[in-house]
């Protein structure tokens, strides 16, 4: 390298100039390298709506179907149920839903649009594991507390039948509910919001 | 001197390429301590293992499918169906699990000769980073069989990066690739796993060997063996790695394989550790297993996680756990290196520690129920006081004289014959029949109850003093 008669000004300012522009351009590039792991644009669309027939469920009854992959739960709750979900909120952390995720339509204290028909999304807000049904009464390995609900197996979270969890588990919100409305009386499609209104 | 046409070509790369003296810095002329026992023969280990992940790994993903919908019957396929395919398949999953036993060994040994301490901080650094990537090589890798328990677990593990505040949400939305595990999250983790993670693994362990060979090998006495040298500038307490410790290590890949075979060819599931129940069953999707606990070598992080009844403290705690590790050169700040001269209570302290590990890994393994719950908030508080308590503690300790020179120990094999004599007493002798066979000490020497009782409460009392 030459180094007698250099304008070393000049020579510091190329070394800057090129050193910003390859910065630039990595950065550029990055975009496209990082942005290519998002969902694809097929995983994006494979969000449809699923409908689904409730005309042959009986009462107690819960169906699991598939939506954006995740499992979406329909339960038919008894009137029994329905009562025993008066009772709890003391016991809950957010017996109101005020933090958690549902629809306006949802937004009540049974978490739904009809009482008895309770639509959620079964995955635990902890980690993401999807909880047991268990809607049997104090069974031996739950404990004389239980009164029917979902039991997450892997850390242990606790959530009533309308999907709400309770206090002292590791679960932060209630169950996610997703949008969904009525076609007719036993036809529901999960994935579109009820008309009017913003999910 | 006439040369044969194997020596000039020799020549001509020698010529060209400095393998002389790469063969000479690292292995012919790398003076390594001379006092190394058995607890050194993990590094090499680690080595053999990575060499037996890349092979059989390699073979794997010659019948292995990417792909969510065929993934699963590809790993069915390579047991049953494809010649050997079991026998490298199991190479792998053991040695997965054999890596960390190693790996786990290999930290405890630096623990107690301090080999993390000046001037060996960066070889701690790139060993810990070399654990990290190992961790996530381990994790993506159990995602491909397309388990039930594959499927679970990077369900889990995935949605610890949702608990981040903020930008939680669209990380894990990134790391999947889609709104669940899914073909998306497999075809990336296979890239990660047979790619860009070993590649970044076989990086760092060329930078933990530079390092290490730049500043020299600790030892068990924890002293410099560079102070003392002899005329030519070689320790006086260094042997040449090559042939003193390549021999010696080919013992210790003896004894190594025969416990790796001995896993592989009659408990290759290790009654669930190694290879979950659960993964038997095709993923998924709709329904999580009863219970779901990661493989083994995960499980003390993982009960430090069930352990905090926060979403985001328990993901705090988690990492904690793994970034206070990084920090011991600076935490510990006794300058003696090896436990032979440590006070009492930095023996203690490590003593807990350990305990604190195998209860939670333990823990880990097992259901959350309450009970289970407090003891290992228990032991998540022994883990971390030892780091966190340790600048702490390491001063006040009382420290033995260190030697100058590496000091010498009597193997078990020299002090076999005395120790024999003193659990044994003469018998009378009774036996008419005098052959040779019958004066050998196996049929002349008896139990000696009183030798054994003093050899009992000598050993005890020894087992209590080294604790000080």
């Amino acid at each position: 390298m030459i180094n007698e008669g250099v304008d070393n000004s000049k020579r510091q300012f190329l070394t800057s100039a090129l050193t910003v522009v390859g910065a630039v351009g990595t950065g550029f590039l990055a975009v496209p390298f990082l942005a290519q792991m998002q969902p694809s644009v097929k995983a994006m669309a494979a969000g449809a709506p699923v409908e689904v027939d409730i005309s042959k469920m009986e009462t107690g009854q819960m169906i699991r179907v598939a939506w954006r992959g995740k499992p979406v739960w329909i339960l038919n709750r008894t009137p029994e149920v329905l009562e025993t979900l008066k009772t709890l909120d003391s016991k809950l952390r957010d017996p109101q839903s005020l933090e958690s995720m549902q629809p306006a339509s949802s937004k009540n204290p049974g978490r739904s649009i009809k009482p008895e028909v309770f639509v959620a999304v079964g995955l635990c807000t902890h980690l993401g594991c999807s909880p047991t049904f268990r809607p049997e009464i104090a069974p031996s390995d739950l404990g004389e507390g239980w009164k029917g609900g979902f039991f997450c197996p892997c850390h242990g979270s606790w959530f009533d039948l309308a999907g709400r969890v309770f206090q002292g588990v590791p679960a932060p919100t209630n169950l996610e509910i997703p949008p969904y409305r009525y076609v007719s009386d036993t036809q529901l499609i999960i994935g579109e919001p009820e008309e009017g209104k913003n999910a | 001197m006439k040369t044969n046409w194997f020596t000039s070509s020799g020549n001509w790369v020698l010529d060209r390429f400095p393998l002389t003296k790469l063969w000479n810095d690292h292995m012919a002329h790398y003076y390594a301590p001379k006092n190394f026992n058995f607890w050194y023969f993990f590094g090499s280990l680690a080595l053999l293992v990575l060499v037996n992940q890349f092979v059989t790994g390699i073979l794997l993903t010659m019948n292995y499918k990417p792909d969510a919908k065929l993934a699963f019957d590809s790993v069915e396929y390579i047991m049953r169906d494809v010649h050997w395919g079991w026998l490298i398949r199991y190479m792998h999953s053991t040695g997965a699990s054999a890596f960390f036993i190693v790996i786990y060994l290999h930290m405890f040994r630096s623990l107690m000769y301090g080999s993390f301490k000046h001037p060996r901080e960066l070889v701690w650094i790139f060993g810990m980073l070399l654990f990290v990537a190992l961790m996530a090589e381990a994790f993506m890798g159990y995602l491909l069989p397309w388990g039930q328990m594959s499927y679970w677990g990077a369900q889990v593990i995935i949605s610890l990066f949702s608990a981040i505040p903020v930008i939680g949400e669209e990380l894990s939305l990134w790391v999947r690739g889609d709104y669940v595990v899914s073909d998306a999250t497999l075809n990336r983790f296979f890239a990660f796993h047979v790619i860009s993670v070993p590649l970044v693994l076989v990086m760092l362990v060329f930078l933990h060997i530079v390092a290490l060979h730049e500043v020299g090998s600790n030892n068990p006495d924890g002293i410099d063996i560079k102070k003392y040298k002899n005329e030519k500038g070689i320790p006086l307490d260094g042997i040449p790695f090559h042939p003193y410790y390549t021999v010696k290590d080919i013992a210790g890949v003896g004894v190594f394989l025969i416990f790796f075979a001995t896993i592989i060819f009659y408990m290759p599931e290790m009654g669930g550790y190694f290879l979950e129940h659960a993964n038997f069953i095709p993923a998924d999707p709709l329904k999580t297993p009863e219970h779901i606990a990661p493989v083994w070598y995960f499980t003390p992080f993982y009960a430090i996680l069930r352990a905090i009844p926060d979403k985001f403290a328990g993901v705090i705690g988690m990492g904690g756990a793994i970034v206070v590790l990084f920090l011991l050169p600076w935490l510990d700040r006794n300058p003696v290196r090896s436990i032979r001269y440590r006070g009492g209570i930095y023996k203690k302290a490590l003593l807990m520690f350990v305990i604190s590990f195998l209860v939670l890994g333990y823990l880990g393994t097992q259901p959350a129920t309450p009970s289970a719950t407090i003891v290992a908030r228990i032991f998540t508080a022994i883990y971390f006081g030892f780091f966190l308590l340790m600048p702490i503690y390491t001063r006040w300790e009382k420290t033995k004289p260190v030697p100058t020179r590496t000091t010498e120990h009597h193997s078990i094999d020299e002090q076999l014959p005395a120790l024999l004599e003193e659990i044994t007493e003469l018998k009378p002798a009774t036996s008419e029949i005098d052959h040779v066979v019958f004066r050998s000490s196996f049929f002349s020497r008896r139990p000696n109850p009183t030798g054994i009782r003093h050899v009992l409460t000598r050993f005890a009392k020894k087992l209590v003093e080294s604790l000080d």
